[in-house]
């Protein structure tokens, strides 16, 4: 699990996050939602370290994340792994060399080992048999899994996801959504997804921290989503007449 | 300005720190510094043979045309091809050349992969990034920039004689005495002084230009331009250093 106490976060003059607390539970799909602007990418950069906080605590199980030397961080980022937005595969590498970069990084395991890693992983992803293809040479979707496969290829106790969604059709986006449920149920990750999309939140959204101007709005399960009377959440998922109606219908006839 | 200069200075040294740290895996800064001697030397050899050769050329054609008509004598011109691209040219001319190539390649190479977030998928990873992205060029750099020197500074001469000897503006035997004249083996210490510290110095700002650049595609180009505008000044700063250090009585 990750605790984040009192996060704050400014750039210059503009105070993006202003004290936020948030448990990410271990084993559970923990989802970043809100507006563009309302902080999301920031939090999600503050937990991998890649922003530094202004003030407050990061905690990774017992661990100070922020308390942590260069030596140190590096540690614990073996245990991390991260999906990115534009997915940050490295053309110029093949599918098989961009998913055992880590291995070949941090391993001293045989070639053959590593590419039953790779292997698995690509089955895992349900992209076996792509080992040789460029990045540039398969799909958006197929990317993202490619991405995925390179994230979980050292076994890692947290998975973060920005965006997972992005671009992508609803169906395949349904995919990589069951994708990385099955896998934070598998491996009992701690996941942490940062997303936009509503099917997400209505699908995988075990523990919701909603953001509304640098602040946690609403926290929760899906399952409170559709009678929530935060007017904030409210407005954020059903934004459009369409889905108010429908929200209205269901409540209306639950059965 | 000045605090603008002096914070890329700071952080420039203290960038070093980061560079110059132990690999996470040998084999891998082995395998991707290889990759980059091969990019630096054989991709530039043929711009640097073309260059030298017509840099000796017309070195040789204007000093026997400045020449022709006193009273020094013509084997001269071998000598002062000789040592103008032993002392100058070579190094000088050649690593300028090279900013441009390699430099602004550096740039866009470690800067692409900062927009497109490869640099931070790295470090996600535990990746020393400034390490691995930026200690291979340095260290390819330091090995085969000194060698097209090198290599620039025979091509020279040799573009010197292929312009004058064949043409029949005088004789070879005048253009190998002046050649074997007035020799100072000193003069190719200096000469690998500046290729040492010009390949350094080249690399290193390249590389720095790319690995912080912030925004998109013009920020990109505009990393890329002053990493060569940037690498030149340097090393126009650091050959008139070297040459008060190393001529200073």
């Amino acid at each position: 699990m990750i605790r984040v106490k009192n996060i704050y976060k400014s750039f210059a003059d503009t105070e993006v996050l202003k004290g936020i607390d948030f448990l990410f539970e271990a084993g559970k799909t923990n989802l970043i939602i809100g507006k563009s602007g309302a902080g999301k990418t920031v939090l999600l950069k503050l937990l991998v370290g890649l922003f530094k906080p202004t003030s407050g605590e990061i905690w990774y199980s017992d661990t100070n994340f922020l308390s942590l030397n260069k030596n140190q961080l590096r540690e614990l980022r073996m245990d991390v792994g991260m999906l990115f937005q534009g997915n940050a595969l490295f053309d110029s590498l093949t599918i098989e060399e961009n998913i055992r970069f880590p291995l070949d990084m941090f391993t001293k395991d045989s070639i053959k080992d590593k590419r039953k890693v790779v292997d698995h992983c690509l089955e895992r992803v349900e992209l076996a048999g792509i080992n040789d293809k460029f990045p540039s040479e398969i799909s958006g979707g197929m990317q993202k899994r490619v991405g995925i496969a390179r994230s979980i290829v050292l076994n890692p106790k947290y998975l973060f996801v920005d965006e997972p969604n992005s671009g992508l059709d609803p169906k395949t986006a349904i995919k990589i959504d069951e994708l990385i449920k099955g896998i934070t149920d598998e491996y009992n990750i701690t996941t942490v997804i940062n997303t936009h999309d509503m099917n997400s939140v209505m699908e995988i959204g075990e523990n919701i921290c909603l953001l509304d101007k640098g602040l946690v709005a609403w926290r929760g399960h899906m399952s409170e989503v559709l009678n929530t009377d935060n007017k904030t959440l409210e407005n954020f998922i059903f934004a459009s007449p369409f889905l108010k109606k429908l929200r209205n219908r269901a409540l209306a006839n639950p059965s | 300005m000045v605090k603008n200069l002096l914070f890329h200075l700071g952080r420039f040294v203290s960038w070093h720190g980061q560079i110059f740290r132990k690999p996470e895996n040998w084999k891998m800064y082995y395998k991707e510094t290889v990759r980059q001697m091969y990019d630096i030397g054989i991709g530039s050899f043929p711009l640097v043979f073309i260059i030298s050769i017509f840099i000796g050329a017309v070195t040789a054609v204007q000093f026997y045309y400045q020449l022709s008509g006193t009273f020094i004598p013509p084997y001269y011109i071998g000598y002062i091809v000789r040592d103008m691209a032993i002392i100058e040219l070579a190094s000088t001319f050649t690593c300028i050349v090279l900013a441009g190539k390699i430099g602004s390649n550096m740039a866009a190479e470690i800067g692409g992969m900062r927009q497109k977030e490869h640099i931070d998928a790295m470090e996600i990873m535990g990746v020393n990034t400034a390490a691995y992205l930026v200690m291979p060029k340095i260290v390819a750099g330091f090995f085969m920039i000194p060698i097209l020197v090198s290599t620039a500074m025979l091509v020279n001469i040799g573009g010197g004689y292929l312009s004058t000897v064949p043409t029949g503006i005088f004789l070879h035997a005048d253009y190998i005495r002046g050649l074997r004249s007035f020799f100072i083996p000193y003069y190719v210490f200096m000469m690998y002084v500046k290729a040492f510290s010009f390949a350094y110095l080249l690399t290193s700002i390249s590389c720095y230009q790319g690995y912080f650049v912030t925004g998109g595609s013009i920020e990109l180009g505009a990393a890329s331009t002053r990493a060569v505008v940037f690498s030149c000044i340097a090393i126009i700063v650091a050959d008139y250093l070297i040459a008060v250090l190393l001529t200073a009585v």
